[in-house]
């Protein structure tokens, strides 16, 4: 078979459509993060763990200001220090008491919520963007676009976003970092109402300067260790701590990698499948379609 | 659609009903619609009481929510819905891009006989687990979001899977229509789909290799939270690469049905390739198992992980490793080598029950296996599960007892013998007009 100009144009024309379709994916699959933006800086916070008092002024805060049912047992109750909490679709903020190992007399309080990394594994996962970083810090949850799929929660490193299981119309809920408060240039909430300064808003910069300061001010106060500077390449929300991490509640073995960068390698060779997929097995059939003419022929003349 | 062409006689055919006018073809698809033969057979007894109750279960699911009828948490948002019904499903409707790329890009032309019927399931298990999928998800009727709505999350593998998902369907609805073609007599049609088959399925083999390599990606996200037996950078390759030997395994074992249930379907030539065919099969699932095991042997000692081998998980492991796929593939060599049918059978139902052990790992097992309070699957998830698995059956059996899928198709050339005899005049008519009223009277 000679390649006439007919078929050319037909295998040139697939795998062009291909690269283009192709091409367009593979340009925006790269999620770059949306802090590049000039006008705003990255806010973040920074928790003091050494000088929380537990007394969850931040949870009946939050509990407010997001409109949240109640909860059962009243925010003055110290009996939910009792178990270990996870947070709830109705309680974005929770705080949970940890032995202290160098004080027995004084426990750890942890308040755990969402970390709003730099660049959230959740926002890549979602595959109708739910879920959103936005260039002032805060990763925010678009109810309209969801479906539910709860794969933002698979990849959360953190299992912070939580899922409405017992509803007909069930939402995906987490801390949004009192967005429309910041965009509006207030604190959130749960900053706000904290009495000891144990929660510290700002910008992410500023707050790591500070917290350097904190620790090397007070090498014996402090672990020399900022949680949240590297882990998952960096989260919005921060932690100091005068004890171990581990021994608090923190997840130590999470990496310093971007979430996003897991999947990047494989999406970036789904353009390449795309394109050379096809024209391999164009040219496949091609060549294994000569042979069976050209067979077709030989035993022809045989007989 | 009006034609201007009067339906042509064509000598020697037999009266078939008119499927090429609106009238007609509602009175076929009516007349075919009936069950044929017994009804109240033990099969259709139990599976029907299955779907009734899973239809019942459906609905609660719908009005209550999700908490209703599963076992689902918010540290286990994914249960057997997902990693059976699709995650499982979907590997091992693989068998339809690899047969379609044997017979119609590498034309070993030895499998044919089998292509419908594997083409028919893959179609099948795409449809109705894609409808699983919207038992499982929160808010359905947001589905078409990444589709046609504004809000493309292109950075997300399971975008990538949505959409491959999609066009795979399509594609493999496509790669089925000749069947339907032939069961409604649309002999243009038919032509028409036959011109594009080539490029159908090559678009439909790269399609299913993002597709599957996919399912694997979705996992990608999770690395604290997979067993490190079980979580590798090279889940997608070991996805893609195990969805192949799922599907042969799934080939040999829907064969061993089909021949048994439906033998008076089958034609001479048909069965008498049978036994070859299966040894072909088992050959091509056995280097692809060896392919797979290399993978799985490089990631456990680059990943220095031999150590867990002895810890509980580790043993699972190697029940799942060791025990279903390293297992199969010997018994797989030794079948061939002994030319054994049946012990082909009964290796492709060990390599299944391998491939699904895998899956269940990943997405279930030896997710977050730490946890104190593990997920387990309600025995409303179960029975769920069931039901769609009863609906898919009944539905390949309609299918099967009236289009020509396991048989050879019926032959037109006759038709288009007398085609090729009649006035140029007409064949310019018969070509031009884009009517399908213009088929086979």
């Amino acid at each position: 078979m000679t390649i006439s100009r007919r078929n050319f144009l037909k295998v040139a024309g697939a795998a062009g459509g291909v690269l283009l379709a192709g091409g367009a994916k593979s340009a925006r699959t790269a999620q770059t993060p949306q802090t590049s933006s000039e006008a705003v800086e990255f806010n973040g916070m920074l928790i003091d763990t050494t000088k929380c008092i537990g007394c969850r002024a931040c949870e009946e805060a939050c509990n407010e200001a997001n409109k949240l049912p109640k909860p059962k047992v009243s925010f003055s109750s110290e009996s939910v220090f009792e178990g270990k909490r996870e947070t709830t679709p109705d309680a974005y903020v929770v705080v949970n008491r940890f032995p202290n190992g160098k004080n027995p007399d004084k426990p750890v309080f942890v308040r755990r919520q969402c970390m709003h990394c730099v660049e959230p594994s959740c926002a890549s996962a979602c595959l109708c963007k739910a879920m959103e970083k936005m260039p002032e810090g805060p990763t925010v949850y678009h109810k309209d676009r969801c479906m539910g799929c709860r794969y933002c929660m698979i990849s959360c490193p953190f299992d912070i976003p939580k899922f409405e299981f017992d509803s007909a119309s069930p939402f995906v809920r987490k801390c949004i970092g009192c967005y429309d408060r910041v965009a509006k240039g207030e604190q959130p909430a749960c900053a706000e109402a904290c009495p000891e300064g144990a929660t510290l808003f700002g910008k992410r910069r500023d707050l790591i300067e500070e917290a350097r300061k904190r620790m090397y001010g007070n090498p014996d106060r402090y672990r020399q260790r900022i949680y949240g500077e590297h882990e998952v390449g960096g989260t919005g929300y921060m932690y100091l701590s005068a004890v171990p991490f581990r021994t608090i509640g923190f997840r130590i073995d999470l990496g310093t990698k971007h979430y996003p960068e897991l999947t990047s390698g494989f999406l970036s060779a789904v353009p390449l499948v795309d394109i050379l997929w096809p024209a391999v097995l164009f040219g496949f059939n091609y060549l294994i379609s000569d042979r069976e003419e050209e067979r077709g022929k030989e035993s022809g003349d045989e007989e | 659609m009006k034609s201007n062409v009067t339906p042509m006689p064509i000598p020697g055919m037999p009266a078939a009903p008119d499927t090429g006018t609106l009238k007609g073809f509602l009175r076929f698809l009516a007349q075919e619609l009936k069950p044929r033969g017994k009804i109240l057979t033990p099969f259709n007894v139990v599976t029907g009481i299955i779907i009734l109750g899973g239809i019942a279960i459906i609905a609660v699911r719908f009005a209550r929510g999700l908490g209703a009828v599963t076992n689902l948490s918010q540290a286990y948002p994914w249960g057997i819905w997902i990693g059976f019904d699709v995650v499982t499903g979907v590997a091992f409707a693989g068998g339809a891009y690899i047969l379609t790329f044997a017979v119609h890009i590498l034309k070993v032309k030895k499998y044919e006989p089998i292509v419908r019927a594997t083409v028919l399931n893959g179609f099948l298990a795409y449809v109705f687990y894609s409808g699983a999928l919207l038992l499982d998800l929160g808010r359905p009727w947001n589905v078409v979001n990444p589709i046609i709505g504004n809000a493309f999350g292109y950075g997300s593998v399971l975008f990538l899977v949505a959409w491959h998902f999609l066009l795979y369907t399509l594609v493999l609805f496509v790669e089925i229509s000749p069947a339907i073609a032939d069961w409604l007599k649309w002999v243009k049609a038919k032509r028409i789909i036959q011109k594009v088959t080539t490029a159908t399925i090559i678009v439909g083999v790269t399609l299913s290799t993002l597709h599957q390599a996919g399912l694997g990606g979705l996992f990608l996200t999770a690395p604290s939270k997979i067993h490190p037996l079980w979580y590798s950078s090279n889940i997608p390759v070991l996805f893609f690469i195990s969805s192949m030997f799922a599907g042969f395994s799934m080939i040999i074992i829907e064969s061993m049905f089909t021949h048994r249930i439906f033998s008076d379907r089958l034609d001479e030539a048909h069965r008498a390739s049978h036994n070859k065919i299966l040894l072909g099969l088992a050959k091509g699932s056995a280097s692809v198992m060896a392919a797979y095991l290399f993978l799985k042997v490089i990631d456990l000692t680059h990943g220095h992980q031999l150590g867990l081998l002895r810890t509980p998980m580790g043993y699972w492991y190697l029940v799942e490793v060791a025990g279903f796929t390293l297992l199969p593939l010997v018994l797989y060599v030794v079948a061939i080598r002994e030319q054994s049918v049946r012990l082909v059978q009964g290796t492709a139902i060990l390599t299944a029950i391998g491939v699904i052990l895998n899956r269940l790992n990943i997405s279930v097992i030896a997710f977050k296996w730490y946890e104190a309070v593990r997920y387990y699957p309600s025995w409303m998830e179960i029975w769920v599960t069931l039901a769609v698995i009863s609906m898919e059956l009944w539905v390949f059996r309609w299918v099967i007892t009236r289009m020509p899928i396991l048989g050879a198709p019926p032959d037109f050339t006759a038709e288009e013998g007398t085609l090729n005899n009649l006035d140029n005049a007409e064949v310019v008519r018969w070509k031009v007009s884009s009517s399908w009223k213009v088929s086979a009277s």
